[in-house]
C-alpha cells in the first residue's frame, strides 16, 4: 500500500512571505525519511504540504508540484480531502478527540466521514490498527474509555492507531516524540521501525539522535537568517549526512556546532 | 468498502455537503445584517408620519420635539441616578470578589450576585411598586423637610413613593449585575507581577489595589458604566411599574417625569394612527441613544483588548 | 452627622497595650469587634430616638462602625492602614448593601407568592374572571378565582419559537464567524452588528418585530409569533456570542486531526468541533432563554394581552407570565379590590422566578456534567 513521493522545485508561501524555497527531493516507498533542521528552517511547513495540510493556515499556497507515485496532489481538480485519506499526518502534541472513546477515536477517518462499516468490520479494524500501534495490548480491555484518559505516549500511539485505520499510504509525522517522555519515545521509534514494512513514513524531528536511529535517509534544511526563506541544504542516506556530509552547513549542525 | 469507486462518489457528496453548510453558515450571518438594517428601515418607516403631521395633531400638540424632548431628559436623568448609585457599590462588590473574599467563596458569592441578573424586569418592577416605593416614603419625608431647598428634594414628597428616584434605585439594582460581573473579570486580569511588585514594597491591601488593580482596571470599569447605562436608558418595566408619571419636574421625590420605554410601553396598547407612529418614533429616538452609548462602551473595550494584547 | 461625630470619641477606645514586638502597634484582637458592638448598641440607642426602625438602625449603627473603627486603627496603626481599613469596611458593605435588594425580591416573592399557588391556579387561565367575581371572592373569603395557565403555556410557547428561531441562526453565525470568516471585512461587520444588537433595549426589540408584522399583515397585527420575533432579536445576538466563544476554545489540533484523517470541513465542524464545546453551547443557549423568557416589555408590543387560553401561536393574542404580572398589578381585574389580582400576580412572578432560576441550574450542570472528561 506505500507510494513514493517525489516533489520538484516547491515554494511555499504564507500570504506574500515565502516559507519555504526551491525543494527538490524523492522519497522512497518504504521507507523512513527524516526532516532535521533548527528551528524556523521551514522542515514541518514543507511537510504539511505533502498532504495539502498548509492550506488549513490563511493564506498557505504553494507553488511547484508534489507526485504520489507520478500523481500531482496539485494537479487541478484535486481535492485536498482525497489527498489527506491518503497521506496521514501525526502531530506534535497527542491530540485524541476528547469527546470520543478510545475505540471511536480509531474509527475517526471512518466514522466522521458518514461511512457505513460494519459491527464485526469495525472490531476487526480496531484491534487491526491498535495492535498496528503497538497499543492493543494496553487497552483492549478498556476500548470504551475516553481516549484522552491515556497517558501522554499512549496518546500519540492512539492517534498513530487513528492514521493506520484510515489505510494511507504515506504516514507524516510532526515532531511525534517532541512532548513525550524518554520511555514514550523509545515505544514510538519501535513503532516506526515497524511501520516502514507497509508505510512511506516520513519524520521530522529536533533530536538528531533520534534521526540516526530511526532514518534511512535524511534531510537537513536551513535557513540564511530571520525573514529568509527555509531551504533544503543536503538529502543523503543517514549515514552519509551524520559521519560525512557534503556540505559544511550539515556537518556544523550535526556536529553541535550551532543550531 | 475502500474501493475507489466509493471513495470518489464520497467525495462528490461531501464536496456538496461542505458547500450547502458554509453557505448557511453564512446565510445566517448576512440575515443578522438584514435583520437589523431592517429594524432601522421599518422603525423609520412606521414612524415617518410622526415627522409630516401638523404639530398640532402631536401629543402635547407642539410638534414631535416638544414631546419627546421632556422625556428624554427624564429618561437621561432616571440612567443617570442609576449609575450614581450603581457605580460605586458594583465596583465595590466586584472587589470585594476578586480581591477580599476568601478564595473559597469568591465564586460562589459572584454566583449569587449573577443571580441579581436573572431576575426578570417585571419581578424588580413589581418588587420597587409594592416593597421599595412604600419602604422609602418616610425618607422622601425627611429629605423633602430637611434639604427641600434643593431643587431636587423639593416638597411636598410624594406619598405613594412612586417616583423618579424610586424608579432610579430599582434601575440601579438591575444595573449593578452588569458592572460588577465585567468589572470583577478585568480586575481579575491585573497582572499577578504588578500587585506582588506593589505587596512586596510593604503596601497595604488598598494602596495594592489603587497603584496596581485600579489603573489597570479603568478602561474596562468606564466600558463597564457605559454597559449599565445602555441598560438602564433602555430599560422599561422598572419605570413602567414604580413611577407615578408625569411632566418634567426638577424635584425627583415628587410624582412626575417619564422615560421613553416606559412611555411606550404604557401607551402602545391602546395606540393606533399617528399616535402609535409617535410612539415608533420615540422608540427610535431610545434606539439611536442607546446605540450611541453602546458604541462608545465597545469602543473603549476594543481599544483597551489591544493595548493589553501589546503588553 | 452631628451625632455620629460626639457618639464616636466615646467609643470604648481599646487601649494600646505592650505586647510582643513583632504585634507591636497592632489592635489587640477584640477591639474591632468591640468596636461592633459598642456601635450596634449606640446605633440602636440613637434609631429609638426617632422611633426606632431597622433600617435607620442598621444605617446607624453601619456609620458608626465604620468611623469608629477607622479611627481607632488609624490612631493606633498609623494612617495608611487606617484607610486600609475603611476601604476594606466600605467595600464588604458594598457587598452587603447588594445583597438587601436580592434578599429583598426573593423573600417578597416567596412570602407573597406561596399563598397563590395551588392546582387551580396552574390549570386555569382566567378566563370569564371579571371584576365581580373577584368581588364576590373578597366579601365571601372564598378561595381565588382565575389562574395562569394560559399565561404560563403561553411564555412556553412563545419562547420556543423564539428559541428555534434563535438557535439555528445565532449558531450557524457563529460558525461562520470562527471556521469560515476568520477575520474578513463581512465577519467584521457581522462581530460589529451583534454587538449592537446586544443594546437593542428589549422593548425597541418589540416595536421591530411589531413595525415589521405591521407592515407586512397590517397594523394592530398581534399573536405569539410576532413577540417570538421579538425575543429573537433579543436572543441571537447571546447566542452567537456564547457559541462564539466557546468555539474558538476548541484547540485548532482537533481540527487539524480531523483534517488529517481526510475528514471534510462540514463534517468536522459538526463532529468534532461542535460536540466538543456542546457543553458551553448548550448551557449559553439555555441563559439566553432564562434571559428572554422574563422579557415582558416586547410582549407587550407584539402579543398583546389575552385572558383565554390560546395555543396557537399563529393567530390571536397571547399573554405571557411576565404581561400577566405586569397587567394583574397595574390593571386590578376589580379595582375596587385589588388583593385577588396581587395574588395572582405575585404567584406568577413566583412561578416565573422558579423558571428562570431553574434554567440558570441547568445551564451551570450541563456545563459541569457534559464537559468533555479530560479533555484539555
Amino acid at each position: 500500500m506505500s507510494k513514493r513521493i517525489d516533489v520538484n522545485d516547491l515554494n511555499v508561501y504564507y500570504s506574500k512571505f515565502r516559507a519555504v524555497e526551491g525543494v527538490s527531493i524523492n522519497i522512497e516507498a518504504k521507507s523512513v525519511t527524516a526532516f532535521i533542521g533548527p528551528s524556523g528552517c521551514g522542515k514541518s511547513t514543507f511537510l504539511r504540504t505533502l498532504n495539502r495540510m498548509h492550506e488549513v493556515i490563511p493564506g498557505g499556497r504553494v507553488e511547484g508540484e508534489v507526485l504520489l507515485d507520478g500523481d500531482n496532489l496539485y494537479a487541478p481538480g484535486v481535492d485536498p480531502v482525497t489527498v489527506r485519506s491518503q497521506i496521514g499526518m501525526v502531530f506534535q502534541r497527542p491530540n485524541p478527540f476528547p469527546t470520543m472513546s478510545i475505540r471511536d477515536n480509531v474509527l475517526a477517518g471512518v466514522k466522521l466521514n458518514g461511512k457505513k462499516i460494519a459491527k464485526s468490520d469495525a472490531d476487526a479494524l480496531v484491534e487491526k490498527s491498535l495492535r498496528g500501534a503497538n497499543l492493543w495490548n494496553e487497552v483492549k480491555d478498556r476500548l470504551d474509555k475516553p481516549g484522552a484518559g491515556l497517558s501522554g505516549g499512549q496518546q500519540q500511539r492512539l492517534c498513530i492507531a487513528r492514521t493506520i485505520a484510515v489505510k494511507p499510504d504515506v504516514i507524516l509525522m510532526d515532531e511525534p516524540c517532541s512532548a513525550l517522555d524518554p520511555i514514550s519515545t523509545l515505544a514510538i521509534e519501535d513503532l516506526i521501525n515497524e511501520l516502514k514494512n507497509d508505510y512511506t513514513v516520513v519524520i521530522v524531528t529536533h533530536n538528531m539522535q533520534q534521526a540516526a536511529r530511526v532514518s534511512d535517509k535524511t534531510a537537513f534544511f536551513n535557513i540564511a537568517g530571520t525573514g529568509k526563506p527555509g531551504k533544503l541544504i543536503e538529502y543523503n542516506d543517514t549515514a552519509t549526512i551524520f559521519s560525512n556530509p557534503a556540505e559544511q552547513a550539515t556537518e556544523d549542525y550535526v556536529s553541535g556546532r550551532f543550531g | 468498502m475502500t474501493s475507489t469507486a466509493v471513495k470518489s462518489r464520497a467525495a462528490a457528496s461531501g464536496r456538496a455537503g461542505d458547500k450547502i453548510f458554509s453557505g448557511a453558515a453564512l446565510g445566517a450571518g448576512v440575515l443578522i445584517l438584514i435583520t437589523l438594517f431592517a429594524v432601522a428601515l421599518f422603525l423609520l418607516i412606521q414612524a415617518l408620519p410622526t415627522f409630516s403631521a401638523d404639530p398640532a395633531e402631536i401629543t402635547g400638540g407642539e410638534g414631535f420635539f416638544a414631546y419627546i424632548f421632556p422625556i428624554i431628559i427624564g429618561t437621561v436623568i432616571a440612567a443617570a441616578i442609576a449609575l450614581v448609585i450603581a457605580t460605586p457599590i458594583g465596583i465595590g462588590v466586584a472587589l470585594f470578589i476578586s480581591h477580599f473574599a476568601p478564595r473559597q467563596i469568591a465564586g460562589p458569592l459572584g454566583y449569587v450576585i449573577d443571580l441579581l441578573a436573572a431576575i426578570p424586569s417585571v419581578i424588580y418592577g413589581a418588587w420597587g411598586y409594592m416593597v421599595l416605593a412604600p419602604a422609602l416614603v418616610p425618607g422622601y419625608e425627611w429629605l423633602s423637610q430637611n434639604l427641600g431647598f434643593i431643587p431636587i428634594f423639593e416638597g411636598p414628597a410624594s406619598q405613594t413613593g412612586k417616583t423618579i428616584l424610586t424608579a432610579s434605585i430599582v434601575l440601579a439594582v438591575m444595573v449593578l449585575p452588569i458592572i460588577t460581573s465585567l468589572s470583577r473579570e478585568i480586575f481579575l486580569q491585573t497582572p499577578k507581577l504588578h500587585e506582588e511588585a506593589a505587596l512586596a514594597l510593604g503596601a497595604t491591601r488598598w494602596e495594592m489595589i489603587t497603584t496596581a488593580v485600579l489603573p489597570f482596571a479603568r478602561p474596562g470599569i468606564i466600558s463597564a458604566v457605559m454597559l449599565g447605562l445602555g441598560r438602564a436608558l433602555g430599560e422599561t418595566m422598572a419605570v413602567a411599574l414604580v413611577l407615578s408619571t408625569g411632566g418634567l419636574i426638577p424635584s425627583l421625590i415628587k410624582t412626575g417625569n417619564q422615560t421613553i420605554a416606559a412611555e411606550i410601553a404604557l401607551n402602545f396598547p391602546e395606540a393606533f394612527g399617528l399616535r402609535l407612529a409617535e410612539l415608533i418614533a420615540a422608540g427610535l429616538v431610545l434606539f439611536l441613544i442607546t446605540l450611541v452609548v453602546n458604541m462608545i462602551a465597545r469602543a473603549i473595550i476594543a481599544r483597551h483588548k489591544e493595548f493589553s494584547g501589546a503588553n | 452627622m452631628k451625632t455620629d461625630q460626639d457618639l464616636a470619641p466615646k467609643q470604648p477606645t481599646p487601649p494600646s497595650r505592650k505586647r510582643n514586638s513583632l504585634a507591636k502597634g497592632k489592635l489587640p484582637k477584640w477591639a474591632i469587634p468591640a468596636t461592633a458592638a459598642g456601635s450596634i448598641i449606640l446605633g440602636a440607642a440613637a434609631s429609638t430616638l426617632g422611633g426606632f426602625a431597622i433600617a435607620t438602625f442598621a444605617i446607624y449603627s453601619a456609620l458608626l462602625f465604620v468611623i469608629a473603627a477607622t479611627i481607632i486603627t488609624s490612631l493606633v496603626e498609623g494612617n495608611r492602614r487606617g484607610k486600609n481599613a475603611l476601604a476594606t469596611y466600605l467595600v464588604y458593605g458594598a457587598f452587603l448593601l447588594a445583597l438587601i435588594p436580592l434578599a429583598s425580591v426573593l423573600y417578597t416573592v416567596l412570602q407573597k407568592g406561596i399563598p397563590g399557588i395551588n392546582m387551580h391556579f396552574l390549570t386555569s387561565s382566567m378566563n370569564g374572571v371579571t371584576g365581580a367575581v373577584d368581588n364576590a371572592t373578597v366579601e365571601n373569603g372564598t378561595p381565588v378565582i382565575g389562574g395562569a395557565y394560559h399565561a404560563v403555556m403561553g411564555t412556553l410557547l412563545i419562547t420556543l419559537w423564539a428559541t428555534l428561531i434563535s438557535v439555528p441562526v445565532g449558531m450557524l453565525t457563529a460558525i461562520y464567524l470562527v471556521e469560515y470568516g476568520k477575520g474578513g471585512p463581512l465577519s467584521k461587520a457581522i462581530t460589529f452588528f451583534v454587538d449592537v444588537m446586544t443594546g437593542i433595549p428589549s422593548i425597541v426589540a418589540g416595536l421591530f418585530a411589531a413595525a415589521f408584522f405591521g407592515l407586512l399583515l397590517g397594523p394592530n397585527s398581534r399573536m405569539g409569533i410576532v413577540a417570538a420575533v421579538a425575543l429573537s432579536v433579543l436572543m441571537i445576538p447571546t447566542v452567537v456570542r456564547s457559541t462564539e466563544e466557546m468555539l474558538k476554545i476548541v484547540p485548532n489540533e482537533l481540527r487539524e486531526a480531523s483534517y488529517a484523517l481526510g475528514v471534510r470541513r462540514w463534517r468536522t465542524i459538526l463532529k468534532v468541533v461542535i460536540p466538543t464545546a456542546i457543553s458551553g453551547i448548550a448551557s449559553g443557549v439555555t441563559l439566553a432563554i432564562a434571559r428572554v423568557i422574563g422579557e415582558t416589555a416586547p410582549i407587550l408590543v407584539t402579543a398583546g394581552i389575552a385572558s383565554n387560553i390560546n395555543l396557537n401561536v399563529f393567530a390571536d393574542w397571547m399573554s405571557t407570565l411576565p404581561t400577566f404580572i405586569y397587567y394583574q398589578i397595574l390593571t386590578p381585574t376589580s379595582p375596587t379590590n385589588i388583593d385577588p389580582s396581587l395574588q395572582r400576580a405575585w404567584a406568577a412572578a413566583l412561578l416565573l422566578i422558579v423558571m428562570v432560576m431553574a434554567l440558570n441550574l441547568i445551564a451551570r450542570l450541563v456545563a459541569k456534567i457534559f464537559a468533555p472528561k479530560n479533555g484539555r
